[in-house]
């Protein structure tokens, strides 16, 4: 059996994933108007860290560590967010046994401008990011860095369950971030994929993604936690569609082949899921062909969520943040509306969550697709 | 049979192409990757116009493929059972380089969806598993070097798990100077055994 043990998350609304998991409980939303040329010309809504604060919380955490290097705004994200996670086990960092897996889509992108010169230019490359991050904990094991578009963070997760599986680790660190960038948000303003305003998963008026920045940790293990809740991972799988590598298949053919992997590995059948985790971006395809994954599943009992309109697309972190989230609300059996949502605007009758609900959930489906075409899903249930 | 082997593998690499170590195609003359994988396009003739709108590292794992899967008989497996596990150290960056260029001057800004799109590296997974139509596991991986270990664990694990039963895997790698592929295609079907030892032989047999 794989064990969840320990999460956090560095967002804009929060640096662990209580305090996120809060602010999104009272309604707040971390994504703001950003005008800020280093960015992009005009203004554009977005999820941005606080870098003061950011800087604060590292500068205590690297003098415990006597660490004195320079580090990058994404690598301190990505530092602190595993500190936090692994001050809540007792899983042994330094350990042949334990393994860390990084999840990013871009890296530290941003030093590709020349603004940041300060930094060796290696430092952009995405194993070197993986080096600093296994560098700082002292972890033995080569850092593994998965960088497979949006379904990163869940392939990462899903991964790490595998390798323990096959007896490799008997721990694994999956770790994940992405920041906002001027190459990011360029590429998906040519795109016209960005909302004007805060995205709106599932609306009928939705109109694009927002883009948000934030790192997230989740620990896997083969040991449960004691005398407490568990959670346990039960399957997962990837799928292509093989379709188009900008646009989801319209019969979302490969997030149906996932989940149905998914199930097969859990053995377990639609009916037991009672809660959904969506991609839901608030792109017009995605939540589309999400809606129809979902259908084609005969999950339309399932109630179902996207918090992207919290915390934006946060590309490499998302599907780490998102379990991360799914943790909490499977712990407190409260599900989070979902953020900018009034009316549905997908075609097959999905049961999405338009108000905090109270509710047990004992076993849940989370789902992520990206560009490439590729499709991720994971299980996840109390143990 | 229950054990993985590498069935075929392909280099690409200094012009030349080998299929099971041997040299079956090379222009000297092509300079640079984006003028190899043109005349390598030429030669092989797959008749694919989406060819054209892809980066270069895209052209480069798109024909590794051609030539790797070319006579695997596809059809004796589902579209899901066939899985897509690609490495390498430089991710996409010479065409994230290609991006940054047209959006460093808000003068002369003119970010293009053409070029963003292929700013991540499992976009050739994309590429490959539209062309022989994939549709199994997918994962990309950003190590320094060519890792046989992670690469060979990580096939037999989704294997040893019956979540795939055959595989495209290996390194796709384009930095600034210089280019490199090898493709194996790993099933139950028989080859060299799938293991570390090999792999490493295999990925150094042509220097």
């Amino acid at each position: 059996m794989i064990y969840f043990k320990s999460s956090n998350i560095i967002s804009s609304l929060g640096f662990d994933t209580k305090e996120t998991f809060t602010s999104m409980l009272r309604g707040e939303i971390g994504i703001k108007s950003i005008n800020n040329k280093k960015y992009y010309p005009e203004a554009f809504p977005a999820s941005m860290i606080d870098e003061v604060k950011l800087d604060k919380e590292f500068d205590l955490i690297a003098i415990k560590y006597a660490n004195t290097k320079k580090y990058t705004k994404l690598e301190k994200m990505l530092i602190l967010s595993v500190v936090d996670a692994l001050s809540k086990t007792d899983v042994d960092i330094k350990s042949k046994r334990t393994a860390i897996i990084l999840s990013t889509t871009k890296g530290n992108i941003d030093l590709l401008s020349g603004d940041n010169n300060s930094f060796d230019s290696k430092r952009v490359l995405l194993w070197k990011l993986g080096e600093m991050i296994q560098d700082f904990f002292n972890n033995p094991n080569k850092i593994i860095v998965i960088s497979n578009a949006c379904i990163s963070g869940v392939l990462a997760i899903v991964t790490a369950a595998m390798y323990i599986n096959a007896d490799m680790y008997d721990n694994v660190v999956v770790a994940g971030g992405d920041i906002v960038s001027r190459f990011v948000v360029s590429g998906f303003m040519s795109f016209m994929s960005l909302s004007p305003t805060a995205c709106k998963p599932f609306d009928i008026n939705r109109d694009g993604l927002s883009l948000g920045e934030a790192a997230g940790t989740v620990i896997v293990s083969r040991f449960e936690n004691k005398n407490q809740q568990n959670i346990i991972f039960k399957g997962g799988a990837t799928a292509n569609d093989a379709n188009h590598i900008s646009g989801p298949s319209r019969t979302a053919e490969g997030s149906f082949i996932a989940i149905s992997k998914a199930f097969a590995e859990a053995d377990m059948s639609p009916n037991q899921i009672n809660h959904i985790s969506a991609h839901g971006t608030a792109t017009p395809y995605n939540d589309e062909m999400e809606s129809i994954a979902i259908e084609r599943h005969n999950l339309l009992h399932a109630s179902v969520n996207s918090i992207k309109g919290y915390l934006g697309h946060t590309l490499g972190a998302a599907g780490i943040i998102e379990t991360a989230i799914l943790l909490e609300e499977m712990e407190q059996n409260i599900i989070l509306k979902t953020a900018g949502f009034e009316n549905s605007g997908v075609s097959q009758p999905i049961n999405i969550v338009s108000d905090n609900t109270n509710k047990e959930i004992s076993c849940c489906l989370k789902m992520a697709s990206g560009f490439g075409g590729s499709n991720a899903a994971m299980i996840i249930s109390k143990g | 049979m229950d054990n993985l082997f590498v069935e075929k593998y392909c280099h690409i690499k200094n012009n030349s192409i080998f299929v099971d170590g041997k040299l079956v195609y090379a222009d000297k003359d092509a300079e640079g990757l984006r003028a190899f994988a043109k005349s390598a396009y030429r030669h092989l003739k797959p008749s694919y116009n989406k060819f054209f709108k892809m980066d270069e590292i895209s052209k480069l794992g798109f024909v590794a493929a051609e030539v790797l899967i070319s006579d695997i008989e596809l059809s004796s497996y589902s579209e899901e059972d066939i899985s897509i596990i690609i490495s390498n150290s430089d991710s996409t960056l010479v065409t994230d380089k290609n991006h940054q260029d047209t959006i460093d001057d808000f003068d002369n800004f003119f970010p293009s969806p053409k070029v963003f799109v292929y700013t991540l590296p499992n976009i050739m997974i994309g590429e490959i598993s539209i062309r022989h139509k994939l549709k199994g596991e997918n994962t990309f991986f950003i190590v320094e070097k060519f890792n046989e270990e992670l690469i060979v664990n990580h096939i037999n694990s989704l294997f040893l798990t019956h979540k795939s039963k055959a595989f495209v895997g290996g390194w796709v790698n384009q930095s600034e100077d210089d280019y490199e592929a090898f493709l194996f295609w790993a099933s139950d079907k028989g080859g060299v055994p799938f293991n570390a030892l090999e792999m490493k032989r295999l990925y150094n047999i042509i220097t």
